[in-house]
């Protein structure tokens, strides 16, 4: 089954978690992870952004690198943990306030396992997917800024994310 | 032997410096070096590749650190580090 999707349509989690453990009777568990667009956007750093609403936002990717490179995080999953099958289908380009962006979906045996590499693909992918985010609020359309914390996360993993802080090399 | 590479943008640096161009470097530029030959370009290039902006980069699709040999022939792309998910 496919791995990886990018696409513009939106997506039925039921649907993918579905296809995702039909076929296997070794399914004890699927965890999943839904990012949706948030309204308001929280307080930045710099104090300037605090409270401002995001009325759409729009998904600009790397065609090409993009699945390539989930491609390699769901096979570093499944080296990683004892997981059956994962599936990453991630939105671009216009969504609306509310709307879906993307979903990580994880099959294993057991819990544990599953919850692990669903927060491990998510991490990954957060400081290592070629994706990049534009809010458009009432003061006019930003770039999101990548967030330190979310290098932090993936270096629980014992990984250098060097995204939001530069090259880890 | 000066080599062509074909440079992309995306995001805020696609929309200072256009999603394309190509480029002569040397024959085993690193990835730091074709960034400082951008940066020699034209007052837009050292404004957006300044060297005061976290910036990232991939040689043929995948992220390398700047001190990765850039092959003949490959696509080199920069841009701002990445906020999916």
């Amino acid at each position: 089954m496919q791995r990886v999707s990018i696409q513009t349509e939106d997506f039925d989690l039921g649907a993918e978690v579905a296809a995702l453990r039909a076929g296997d009777a070794g399914v004890g568990a699927v965890a999943s992870f839904i990012g949706t667009v948030r309204e308001r956007i929280e307080q930045q750093g710099d104090g300037q952004h605090e409270g401002q609403s995001v009325s759409e936002m729009e998904l600009e990717h790397y065609p090409g690198m993009t699945e390539r490179s989930i491609e390699h995080m769901i096979d570093e999953a499944m080296r990683r943990f004892d997981i059956r099958a994962a599936r990453v289908v991630h939105r671009v380009g216009r969504l609306a306030a509310g709307a879906q962006i993307m979903m990580v979906a994880v099959a294993a045996a057991h819990r544990g396992q599953a919850f692990q590499a669903c927060e491990f693909l998510m991490d990954y992918l957060k400081t290592q997917a070629p994706f990049w985010k534009k809010e458009t609020t009432p003061e006019g359309s930003r770039w999101v800024d990548a967030r330190v914390a979310d290098d932090a996360a993936l270096a629980r993993w014992g990984i250098a994310a060097g995204n939001a802080t530069g090259a880890a090399a | 032997m000066p080599m062509p590479v074909q440079i992309r943008f995306f995001a805020s640096l696609r929309e200072a410096l256009g999603a394309h161009e190509q480029l002569q470097v040397p024959q085993g530029a690193t990835l730091g070096e074709v960034r400082d030959r951008l940066i020699a370009c034209s007052p837009r290039h050292a404004e957006a590749l300044a060297r005061t902006r976290t910036l990232r980069g991939a040689i043929n699709q995948v992220m390398c650190d700047e001190a990765s040999v850039v092959p003949e022939g490959a696509e080199v792309a920069f841009f701002p580090p990445v906020t999916g998910g």
